[in-house]
């Protein structure tokens, strides 16, 4: 067993079992994986973390084998986080999507894994953000997240991702409906998959039409990319946008960006530990069953019984 | 086929029975089961009468064997005329290794070859390549190169048998490669008889052997039928295989509908190359599974000829009554032999061959009792056969054609077999094809499904596996002798492949391979200029780098 | 503190063997008892297998070979597991593995066969007893 000391000279080493035994930290493991975010948290900031979200079947896992590929040409580092659904049935999960990407496995600059939601509501889990910090500090120029497919849950990705790439493929049953409102708003660079089919244009106009529905004052305006993923086509098209886009937050919207991604951070932060410490207190106390009688009995109000409770602590 | 008063008549007695006879009976003995099912998941009753066939059209439905809708069979003597032929899937180690398999068999009454391939022929690897390290001849018979395939046919008349060979990404290859011999020995091409899988589509969803993605793999199949169609008018250009889809864990009807839209795929490519559909549309085959279910099967077979007679009429307007036929090859399944008490398996391999032959195949191959565990050994492989001789000359089944037209069950379940596959060919329709399907992860999602219920279904009890899951021995050792494949093979192969490379003219291949890249590139048919380079003894591992290098190669879709 | 560990696996198909029902089905019988089950997908080497057990710091690894190419596969994997350090997991194997071959083969670390018939539940069981004790 590796002490959280010597996993975190392994991460900044870029050491692959210690990113990998660091991860698991992260998922598992609440008061070491906080030391070790400490201790790596200042060497982070440094890797272009990219979210890569869209409908299933759009084709984003077979996408990222692409992009990984010429990345690598291009001489750089890469870690990968594909994420993919816990059941809220079985608590398993199946994590498929490395399967696209298995000729990069043995590439020693590339890192690559897969994260299950472990039901967190938010379709990402918060492992995961923890996960693209590990691979930052172990130096990787470029992170890629994949989410799940699922819609709504996907806005989660801005608060780990620079650049979110919002994909979609022609024939996938519900067009254009399939990304919904929340992520059309969320996109810097909309890629169309499968872009050799005859729909895919019709695919590009309706993105289009919806964009041109946003009104607001834009700095950035997000491009449509052409691709086939299966070819590897528009592949280095899209690495130009990225890497116009990134220059564009560097300049523009960086301190913005990364000032927002603080305070989020913080405040879930604080959200957590006063779930954890104080509610823990509350349960181990006994306050918190005796309340819970008082609010079936419907003598008070979830609301009202918070607020008594937190006067309580706070005083 | 019966009136209607008389109908009407039975299904009263059948009600007075049901609230008499049957009751009292079921009273003092239960039904085993609450309901019983079929593979399918089609529901089987306890008795079926004449109401269960009340529409069943003598002539529509059935007709004479010989003539449309061919249900009752392809010839009009069946087995009376000419058994079916015995054809023993064989192959591993070096082509002498099997060249010798294929001799004994034929020894032994086989009539016709049929040749398993080892993984890295099948998936395109020379034997001297990196991936096929520990797999050289270990569950087929490696071939590299011509020079391996004229060994294997040594001492073997091409113009008097007839040849099998189980190849699907590399199908153009293996096939110029054989041309390549049937030359050598002076068989003029015409006579060349003999079947390529060449079914490039089911290894998407089934048998997984699949090289290069869908669009090119659909073309190099459809540039073989194109081709025999024109220059090899006695081979079977492609065998559409449902065998797999079913060994993969896919229902009988599953299996009956995927193959048979997977034809009408193959015969949709090739029609937009020009071809009029009776110019091609004789010569192609199909192949199926014989599983447990001893009617449900029987009823699949004779569904199946019927369905590919509409499809073929009404679809695609064929004129031609051999454009209608459903040429057959059934193998036993696979999946159903156990390792436990591997005895048994001669009982199953004989139920599954009877069922295939009580449904009109004309070809068939019995899996030997020993092949949950290994490569058939020469007395199992001869036991295997030996089912299907005493099949054919003592039982007498083959003495009549389809002795079970009539029957209430078999009728009525070939009739539901018909009509749930062609909900699903509708359904398929309705996505746009097989490509879209495939894309979709139709038939993955479906073919998980029912493999995993199917598991289910055994540990539940649900489903009994003899001497598995009931009838099991305690601590049972294996009572046989295994097949095991001498781990030299493979250096023999690759010290082969070097003295080939050494002593053929590099040049002449260079050339060659750089035209088939050309033509490749082109989309012209290339079948032509892969002959020319196997001819120049290009191994096979070199055509498909080229291939691979042009059309890239495939990752698949993954469904649990 | 509630710890979620989950125990993940690692379910890969080594070398050009194309039969995957039984893996899948296993695959699914495992993420169904609650386990994070990774598959590689077919035709994978050693060295693929290796480094993706390594990288996903999986606890348990399922192989699944019906080709036969076991006894040239199975030690080439075993070994490079040890050379990366990944000595504590649990490896099990199944497909067409004959009896005769599983001494040597546990000899070298595979801890369990489990041949065609075997019931899912005894392979779930079997995980859930056996995976590596981690904090």
């Amino acid at each position: 067993m590796l002490s959280v000391e010597e996993l975190v000279k392994g991460v900044l080493a870029g050491e692959k079992r210690s990113i990998a035994k660091a991860i698991t930290m992260v998922e598992n493991n609440r008061e070491e994986a906080q030391r070790l975010i400490a201790a790596i948290y200042p060497y982070t900031g440094k890797a272009h973390v990219i979210g890569l979200t869209g409908p299933g079947g759009a084709g984003k896992s077979t996408l990222i084998e692409k992009m990984v590929k010429e990345y690598r040409r291009r001489g750089k580092t890469i870690g990968v986080v594909a994420v993919d659904p816990t059941s809220p049935f079985t608590g398993g999960a199946f994590l498929g999507d490395r399967i696209r990407m298995q000729d990069l496995s043995t590439d020693e600059d590339v890192f690559i894994r897969s994260m299950a939601t472990r039901n967190n509501p938010g379709g990402i889990a918060k492992a995961t953000k923890d996960a693209v910090k590990i691979l930052d500090a172990a130096g990787k120029d470029i992170v890629i997240v994949e989410t799940v497919g699922a819609g709504q849950s996907e806005v989660e990705i801005v608060k780990v991702a620079q650049t979110i790439i919002v994909m979609h493929a022609p024939g996938l049953g519900d067009e254009i409906q399939a990304i919904k409102a929340g992520l059309m708003e969320i996109a810097d660079i909309f890629v169309v998959n499968k872009a050799d089919r005859e729909n895919a244009d019709k695919a590009i106009m309706d993105i289009q039409a919806m964009l041109q529905l946003d009104e607001r004052e834009k700095a950035w305006n997000p491009p449509i990319v052409k691709t086939v993923a299966l070819t590897g086509e528009g592949v280095p098209q899209l690495l130009e946008k990225i890497e116009e886009h990134r220059q564009f937050l560097q300049k523009e919207l960086w301190r913005k960006k990364s000032w927002e991604k603080a305070e989020a951070e913080l405040i879930e932060a604080i959200r957590d530990k006063v779930t954890s410490s104080i509610i823990e207190k509350l349960k181990r106390e006994r306050r918190f069953e005796k309340v819970l009688q008082q609010i079936v009995d419907r003598e008070i109000d979830p609301a009202t019984a918070a607020e008594k409770l937190l006067n309580q602590e706070l005083e | 086929m019966f009136d209607k008063q008389k109908i009407e008549e039975i299904a009263k007695e059948r009600e007075r029975w049901e609230k008499s006879t049957l009751l009292n009976w079921i009273k003092q003995c239960p039904e085993r089961k609450k309901e019983f099912l079929n593979h399918s998941g089609f529901t089987i009753k306890g008795l079926y009468t004449p109401e269960d066939v009340k529409n069943l059209d003598y002539m529509r439905d059935l007709g004479f064997p010989g003539e449309y809708p061919f249900t009752r069979g392809l010839h009009a003597t069946m087995y009376r005329g000419r058994l079916w032929t015995m054809r023993m899937f064989a192959g591993y180690g070096t082509a002498e290794d099997t060249n010798k398999r294929f001799k004994y068999l034929l020894s032994e009454g086989e009539t016709g070859l049929s040749t398993a391939f080892d993984y890295p022929t099948i998936m395109g690897y020379d034997s001297d390549h990196p991936m096929a390290r520990g797999e050289v001849g270990v569950c087929g018979v490696a071939i590299s190169s011509l020079h391996d395939m004229e060994i294997l046919f040594d001492g073997i008349p091409l113009d008097k048998v007839t040849t099998s060979m189980t190849i699907n990404g590399p199908a153009s290859v293996l096939l110029a490669m054989y041309i390549a011999v049937g030359d050598k020995q002076g068989v003029p091409r015409e006579k060349l008889g003999g079947t390529t899988q060449n079914d490039n589509l089911k290894e998407f969803f089934a048998q997984k052997l699949c090289i290069f993605p869908p669009k090119p793999s659909l073309k190099l199949s459809v540039d073989v039928i194109e081709y025999c169609a024109k220059h090899l008018p006695k081979w079977n250009p492609i065998s559409i295989s449902g065998y797999h889809i079913r060994e993969a864990g896919a229902t009988a009807v599953q299996e009956l509908a995927f193959t048979l839209y997977d034809g009408i795929a193959y015969v949709e490519e090739t029609l937009k190359r020009g071809l009029k559909v009776d110019e091609f549309a004789p010569r192609l085959s199909f192949f199926f599974a014989s599983h447990n279910d001893f009617f449900e099967e029987i009823a699949k077979f004779r569904a199946a000829r019927r369905l590919w007679a509409r499809i073929m009429k009404e679809r695609f307007h064929a004129k031609n009554p051999r454009s209608m036929w459903m040429r057959m090859h059934v193998q036993t399944s696979g999946c159903t032999l156990t390792a436990q008490q591997p005895l048994n398996n001669i009982v199953r391999t004989t139920i599954q061959a009877l069922a295939a032959v009580l449904g009109g195949t004309q070809s068939l191959h019995t899996n030997s009792f020993d092949e949950a565990l290994c490569l058939p050994t020469e007395e199992s492989v001869r036991v295997a056969l030996r089912t299907q001789q005493i099949i054919a000359y003592e039982s007498g089944v083959a003495n009549t054609v389809d002795p079970l037209a009539g029957s209430y069950y078999v009728e009525a379940l070939t009739n539901e077999m018909e009509e749930k596959a062609m909900e699903y060919i509708q359904k398929i329709d309705d996505m746009g094809g097989v490509i879209p399907a495939i894309e979709k992860g139709f038939f993955q999602k479906e073919i998980a499904e029912s493999a995993y219920r199917y598991q289910k279904e055994i540990e539940e009890k649900k489903r009994i596996l003899v001497g598995v899951n009931e009838y099991a021995i305690e601590g049972e050792e294996c009572p046989i002798k295994l097949l095991r494949v001498d781990p030299s093979v493979e250096k023999k192969q690759v010290e082969r492949l070097q003295k080939l490379k050494r002593e053929r003219d590099n040049r002449k291949v260079k050339e060659v391979l750089e035209k088939l890249h050309y033509a490749a590139e082109k989309d012209e048919n290339l079948m032509p200029t892969i002959i020319e380079a196997v001819k120049a003894y290009a191994t096979l591992g070199e055509i498909m780098d080229v291939l691979r290098k042009v059309y890239g190669e495939y990752k698949e879709l993954i469904i649990i | 503190m509630q710890s979620g560990r989950k125990i993940r696996v690692l379910i890969a198909k080594p070398g050009l063997d194309s039969h995957d029902r039984g893996a899948k089905v296993v695959a699914r019988a495992l993420r169904d008892a609650g386990m994070e089950v990774i598959y590689t997908g077919l035709r994978q080497t050693p060295e693929q297998i290796v480094e993706t057990a390594l990288q996903e710091d999986v606890d348990v690894i399922g192989l699944s070979i019906l080709s036969g190419a076991h006894m040239a596969l199975f030690p080439r994997i075993m070994e490079l597991l040890k050379q990366k350090g990944l000595t504590d997991v649990l490896v099990f194997a199944g497909g067409i593995i004959p009896e005769e071959d599983i001494p040597e083969l546990k000899k070298i670390g595979i801890k369990e066969v489990f041949g065609p018939g075997t019931p899912t539940e005894k392979i779930i069981k079997y995980v859930l007893e056996n995976v590596p004790k981690r904090a």
